[in-house]
């Protein structure tokens, strides 16, 4: 086992889980920032595969999540899919995360929810200069977009919160080691962050 | 000093004459969150940020006048949950979007809501529609971010003595106006030396062209938290 792992393992973790916990992550109204950040856990993501094993997920291109115990989700919800995969993910994880300022406020897909929908669309496909005057985009598979952008506990419940713009690789990983330890993840006012 | 004294979470604080329990407990160098408070302003009690349970009840500590021998309790579990509410309404009532807000960092709201170990603003968002004054040359108003601490309102009025700004409506109607013709800010008299430029504790009042002076992770409150810069005591007088 590589030192990182048996430093996770360490204290309240001399027992692996088997099977393997199930995570699944993904963006909805969200930049893809946040699992960049987690990403830059960088050698530490081999140690997190020895517990855990990834559902749907950018990383494994997975397309439905399936029975999971975490859920990870960054990105608020703008259109009738991101509904549709909040809800999924709550029916399938025990545990649900929202991670980055966009799952947790909306962020700044939110900067439209003060203008009307009907609006922005207009200016976006039909008004704008330059553009090829397509016409507002009306194809039966593309989810319809929310009057306004909402944060995830708005619309299922959410059990943790990692705020940032990203959060750090460092509160994701400390986060995750405690959750996978089976601790309550700590809110330690040094390491919160809006930013 | 006075020999006058009450129990803050079990320790004796000294008071004089006519103090308030904030004032008291800062000029004994304890920290109480507040936000609508300011050591050189009258107290406003509006926020409730800095309730403490006095005796038993649930009072404003920037305006209850501190009392011989009375019982307050601060740093309590049951007491910041009910300070952290009043920061969740804060944020859901305005539109605060700290990664995109040059005050983070500097923000007393964004800092308080650190210092409760606030990490979701729990209720639903209001996402009110409000306007951005950027008439003044030097000055940018935004109302998205304004909490209605009064303390633009204050300095104004009782220290600039130009009252450009003022609070009009009741309730949930509640908003910050200016004292123009046009009602815009660039038409008032207000100016950068004016003690309103300076005691804004969110972003509603920003200097402009100072974007990212200080880059962010080495702001204010990302240095040191606002309870070490907040708190009082006599070296800060």
């Amino acid at each position: 086992m590589n030192p990182i792992a048996a430093d996770l393992k360490s204290a309240d973790m001399d027992t692996p889980r088997k099977p393997k916990v199930r995570i699944a992550t993904t963006s909805l109204a969200g930049c893809f920032g946040c699992h960049m950040s987690f990403l830059d856990i960088d050698e530490r993501l081999v140690a997190l595969l020895e517990l855990v094993e990834f559902d749907r997920s950018p990383l494994t291109d997975i397309k439905v999540c399936g029975p999971c115990e975490i859920g990870i989700i960054e990105g608020g919800v703008c259109n009738a899919e991101n509904v549709h995969v909040l809800r999924t993910f709550r029916e399938q994880c025990t545990t649900l995360v929202a991670i980055g300022a966009c799952a947790i406020n909306g962020g700044l897909p939110a900067q439209r929810n003060h203008l009307p929908l009907a609006t922005l669309l207009q200016e976006v496909y039909t008004t704008r200069p330059g553009l090829a005057h397509g016409g507002i985009p009306n194809d039966p598979e593309l989810p319809l977009p929310l009057h306004k952008v909402h944060p995830l506990h708005e619309v299922v419940k959410v059990d943790y919160f990692i705020p940032g713009c990203p959060p750090s690789a460092e509160v994701i990983w400390t986060f995750l080691s405690d959750l996978l330890a089976g601790r309550a993840p700590a809110s330690d006012r040094r390491t919160i962050h809006f930013d | 000093m006075s020999d006058s004294c009450f129990s803050l979470d079990g320790a004796s604080i000294a008071f004089a004459a006519g103090q308030t329990i904030l004032q008291a407990a800062m000029d004994a160098g304890h920290y109480i969150p507040h936000l609508c408070f300011h050591p050189e302003l009258k107290p406003h009690g509006s926020c409730k940020v800095c309730s403490v349970r006095v005796d038993g009840n649930m009072m404003a500590s920037c305006t209850t006048p501190a009392r011989q021998g009375m019982k307050v309790e601060s740093a309590t579990t049951e007491v910041d949950d009910q300070r952290r509410a009043v920061v969740q309404m804060l944020f859901v009532e305005g539109n605060h979007f700290c990664p995109s807000c040059e005050q983070s960092g500097r923000c007393k709201l964004q800092a308080t809501a650190y210092e409760l170990q606030m990490t979701s603003p729990h209720f639903d968002h209001f996402f009110p529609d409000r306007a951005v004054d950027a008439s003044h040359p030097d000055f940018l108003l935004d109302f998205n971010r304004c909490i209605l601490c009064s303390l633009c309102v204050r300095a104004s009025r009782d220290v600039d003595q130009k009252a450009v700004f003022g609070l009009a409506g009741r309730g949930i109607g509640t908003r910050l106006i200016v004292n123009s013709e046009s009602g815009r800010l660039g038409d008032s008299d207000f100016a950068a030396t004016d003690k309103a430029a300076q005691v804004c504790p969110v972003g509603a009042i920003l200097r402009k062209r100072q974007g990212f002076n200080v880059p962010i992770g080495q702001r204010t409150y990302d240095v040191a938290p606002i309870r070490e810069s907040d708190r009082g005591g006599p070296e800060k007088r």
